[in-house]
């Protein structure tokens, strides 16, 4: 992004300059970095109360038509097909080395799938998944949707709705018809909620006017998400990571391993039968100070890996990571050194996610 | 109390009897919101004008604190170590970082307090 690009907004624009928000860059949109309380305030607000984010800048889009679940599953190992009408899944995109192009969203609402990309790679998985339709099944982007994602304990009681974990119903708050799933990006319970962009701020307002929400930018929501060990696409995923480097392998389907029948299967099989030679995992730095992305990894003098994601968790009250290392180097407890600054700040292999998941499944 | 004085890095600096007390301004520390981490010089180190001796973590980013004066660092302020949010909640005052012997005079470039917040005023 160059300073002569124009930034798009979201349609909660007005309202993130009303209540303060710091207006950063990101994925070529302006959006709120935070608000006046600060990133360890909103992040600390959602894990005891509710919050809400504006996420309109991420890809929203349907899939219809008679074989959309099968034609998605060239792309994605992912069990698509045996989704149940309103649920909702984590799925990768991946490449014919088997890396991952992106990682989303998608849900089986009866008639049609809706899927959720992330805004950096919109402008890539969209044409992806066209490309690979055939006759009779149509991808529509849906950019006037805005998404705002209300997460935190205190969602449940605020919102009440019969969705479980992962569950997806078209559903009325404050009177305007949403899309609404029980997922999100912090670790906690809440809701996505998927609005017509005309009704977004009318329902923004509503749910600010909730007791105990507040809102909360995008640094809260990137220290959630990493103390809730989920993966940011471009700093944990990219197209050279295959599903078990990652350690996704959760995420693909059974029945897809007896079929490999999806872009990259070569590779992800080989990874899942011969073992992969780096791995992701949590990393906990000793002390106080932060170890930031592409941070080296070094065992007994010699380099083993990167730090992908690293920051201070305000949950946890000490710094948090998550990275990749060698194979061999990525038992739990296993002592690494962090070069911060040309210093080594040790730290150990820890399991995640380092801020147990509240979902409510 | 002594008049503060400020530079373009975003550095107060308070000289009392040839010692520099030196802390980051309210608009840095607002800027970098909460701070989580601070790595102080060592003291007895000599240190040159615009040198980076010090690191200062906030939730978001790393940023590096310069020496705004020449001289020797006599002392640094270890209250920051376990309570760092002291360079958010007092950055003038309890959150100061280390206190410099002052080699020679004050550079002519510091800034006084309406000098920096016109300054200040030109980055918005």
């Amino acid at each position: 992004m160059t300073d002569s690009e124009v930034l798009l907004e979201t349609p909660l624009a007005s309202l993130h300059r009303e209540l303060g928000g710091r207006m950063v860059p990101f994925a070529g949109y302006s959006m709120p970095v935070q608000y006046p309380a600060g990133i360890m305030a909103e992040h600390l607000h959602c894990r005891a109360q509710a919050s809400l984010f504006d996420v309109s800048h991420m890809g929203q889009a349907e899939l219809v038509g008679e074989g959309a679940a099968a034609a998605l599953e060239k792309l994605t190992p992912a069990d698509v097909q045996a989704l149940k009408p309103g649920r909702q899944r984590y799925g990768l995109l991946l490449n014919e080395a088997g890396g991952i192009v992106d990682d989303f969203m998608f849900a089986n609402l009866g008639d049609r799938l809706f899927l959720v990309v992330n805004a950096s790679r919109k402008h890539i998985d969209l044409p992806l998944i066209e490309s690979v339709l055939p006759a009779g099944v149509t991808l529509r982007p849906l950019p006037d949707r805005a998404l705002i994602a209300l997460q935190g304990p205190a969602v449940a009681a605020l919102v009440p709705t019969t969705l479980t974990f992962m569950g997806i119903a078209e559903i009325e708050i404050a009177g305007i018809k949403v899309l609404a799933s029980r997922s999100g990006y912090s670790g906690e319970d809440g809701l996505e909620i998927s609005v017509p962009a005309d009704q977004a701020e009318a329902l923004a307002r509503a749910l600010l006017a909730m007791p105990g929400v507040l809102p909360a930018g995008l640094g809260a929501r990137d220290s959630l998400r990493l103390e809730a060990g989920l993966c940011l696409y471009g700093n944990d995923l990219d197209e050279t990571t295959s599903p078990i480097e990652a350690a996704l392998t959760w995420s693909i389907g059974k029945r897809r391993r007896t079929e490999w029948n999806f872009r990259g299967a070569d590779v992800v099989r080989d990874h899942l039968d011969n073992g992969v030679k780096r791995l992701r995992v949590g990393i906990r730095p000793e002390g106080r100070q932060p170890a930031r992305g592409h941070t080296v990894i070094q065992k007994d003098g010699a380099v083993i890996g990167e730090v992908t994601s690293g920051g201070f968790g305000p949950t946890i009250g000490a710094p948090v990571a998550m990275g990749y290392v060698a194979r061999d180097a990525a038992a739990d407890g296993t002592a690494i050194d962090l070069i911060v600054r040309d210093k080594p700040l040790p730290a150990r292999i820890a399991p995640m996610p380092f801020q147990p998941h509240r979902y409510a499944r | 109390m002594t008049e503060l004085k400020f530079s373009k890095d975003h550095e107060w600096v308070r000289l009392e009897g040839g010692v520099a007390t030196i802390g980051i301004t309210d608009h840095a520390q607002s800027a970098l919101g909460d701070v989580v981490f601070v790595d102080l010089p060592e003291v007895g180190r000599a240190v040159t004008i615009g040198e980076a001796i010090a690191v200062v973590e906030s939730v978001k980013a790393a940023s590096d604190v310069y020496a705004p004066i020449a001289g020797k660092i006599v002392e640094v302020n270890s209250a920051l170590v376990d309570n760092p949010g002291l360079i958010n909640t007092e950055p003038t005052e309890g959150g100061w970082f280390f206190r410099i012997e002052l080699d020679g005079a004050l550079p002519d470039d510091l800034l006084d307090a309406d000098g920096y917040a016109a300054f200040v005023d030109t980055l918005a």
